[in-house]
């Protein structure tokens, strides 16, 4: 239990320090929220104007733009350490390193909520979607979402760091892991903005928790090891 | 010696299987000749997952044992899927033209999970490739491969909950052409074709190893100067290459510490 807590405790400490730096930095944070909604912008002129077509699509867009920022912001974290050799000091406090890894991956889905709540509600302006109905469950759906990528973004985060080619690298590896993570995210948004027809979405939304579950369990068992290098 | 004997027999064997799915066996009746795809369609696919397992069960041995032999497994085994991993996809989409009427089929799981088996092992070879130090390329590939078996069945689940929970697919399953009732000539050729298969993919595991531990062993001579050639040296783009100088690490650990 103790050490449980130290965990937790140390955790907290390096997604607090994270955070700090972000917003005393504020130019990565305020890039990324801008990427998010140029893109929004750009799916929007590619769809054409239909508004029809645009409210169909948007839960796709939403989270193909949660996931792209995403991209952006959790390798943003990893990144923050490699400037003045930080990662080697890092590894070498006394702790677990799991906690490094929930660290990071925490920061990395309170970045991906952030991200989730301008895109909402610009979603709802641009592409015409009401979605003030569905709110408690579309909040839960991009909290559930926001935890697994970071999940698995924090890990590969963690493989290409030390890669001179990690901005084409990290992609590259993280959208086939995201796939039933985007699945099921697109399919509880949608039935979550119909008004849930079929009753499908638990379904969804326990899909989500479980690819949750088994990734971080799967990540904090692994990214130890990429510090040992 | 042993391995080109067994190369040998994989190739008539190969050969064999093939004559007898194009000649031996009559012609299916609902989807003619283009049936005869399945026999290398559904071998290249079970070599693929095949070649994968073994991908994450040699990465995990690396991560237990420390020994670079189990490195050379996962690189020669996930080099041959990545092949058959193609194979199968090109093999079925042949196939669907034909009989579903299209190239892809979206809301078939093992034809959108192939699919992104391929995106994660070209993935995988790519981060080996760009990783210089043989111990962190062994690491990184094994922990690489180790979360993307653990993805594959997740997707492979999700996708059947897509289609499942949308529509019901109305197309012809391959399980339902291979099922056990099928007439003893289909079994056959397929059986013939699998073993055959996988007595080539052996023979390429083996020949691939001795390659990775090859590569390895004139790596090791380049670094510690015993070898020193052009081509080594120039091989890759210095761009695109490999690691950063890990930075701060000319500083002593315990000066840093204090």
């Amino acid at each position: 239990m103790t050490t449980l807590r130290r965990t937790a405790t140390v955790a907290w400490a390096i997604a607090r320090k994270d955070a700090i730096a972000e917003l005393r930095g504020k130019q990565a944070a305020i890039s990324t929220l801008t990427f998010g909604a140029v893109t929004l912008l750009l799916f929007g002129f590619a769809l054409g104007p239909d508004p029809h077509r645009l409210a169909d699509a948007a839960p796709g867009l939403l989270w193909l733009d949660l996931v792209f920022a995403g991209l952006l912001a959790v390798g943003r974290f990893h990144e923050l350490e490699t400037e003045d050799g930080a990662l080697e000091q890092l590894t070498l406090y006394p702790m677990d390193r799991r906690s490094i890894y929930a660290g990071k991956a925490a920061i990395g889905a309170l970045a991906m909520l952030a991200l989730g709540a301008l895109l909402v509600p610009l979603v709802a302006i641009l592409y015409a979607v009401d979605v003030v109905h569905a709110l408690p469950v579309l909040a839960l759906t991009v909290v559930l979402g926001s935890i697994g990528f970071a999940a698995v973004g924090t890990f590969y985060a963690g493989v290409t760091v030390r890669l001179r080619a990690r901005e084409v690298m990290l992609p590259l590896l993280v959208l086939p892991i995201v796939a039933p993570l985007l699945l099921a995210a697109v399919k509880a948004t949608t039935a979550a903005l119909a008004g849930d027809p079929l009753g499908e979405l638990p379904a969804w939304l326990e899909l989500l928790a479980g690819f949750d579950v088994v990734m971080l369990i799967a990540g904090a068992g692994t990214y130890g090891f990429l510090l040992e290098e | 010696m042993r391995t080109r004997i067994l190369g040998v027999a994989a190739l008539l064997a190969v050969a064999a299987a093939t004559l007898y799915g194009l000649f031996g066996v009559p012609a299916d009746l609902n989807q003619g000749d283009a049936q005869r795809i399945m026999y290398p369609h559904v071998s290249s696919a079970w070599l693929a997952y095949l070649s994968f397992g073994v991908t994450a069960l040699a990465g995990l041995g690396w991560l237990v044992r420390r020994d670079l032999r189990f490195d050379a497994v996962a690189v020669a085994s996930a080099e041959i899927g990545v092949l058959f991993t193609a194979l199968a996809i090109w093999g079925g989409m042949m196939w669907g033209r034909p009989v579903w009427g299209v190239f892809w089929q979206w809301d078939d799981p093992r034809l959108t999970t192939t699919a992104l088996l391929l995106a994660l092992y070209v993935g995988y070879l790519l981060l080996r490739r760009l990783s210089d130090d043989p111990v962190r390329r062994a690491t990184r590939a094994a922990v690489v491969g180790l979360v993307a078996a653990i993805d594959i069945p997740i997707v492979h689940f999700s996708v059947i909950w897509w289609r499942s929970l949308h529509q019901p697919p109305t197309f012809l399953s391959p399980d339902k052409i291979l099922h056990p009732s099928a007439p003893l000539p289909f079994v056959l050729a397929l059986v013939g074709m699998l073993a055959a298969f996988t007595l080539a993919w052996s023979w390429l595991l083996i020949r691939r190893y001795q390659l990775a531990r090859a590569e390895l062993a004139r790596e090791e001579a380049v670094r510690s100067g015993v070898v020193r050639t052009a081509s080594t040296a120039t091989r890759r783009p210095a761009a695109l290459s490999g690691d950063e100088g890990s930075v701060g690490q000319s500083k002593a650990p315990a000066e840093v510490a204090r």
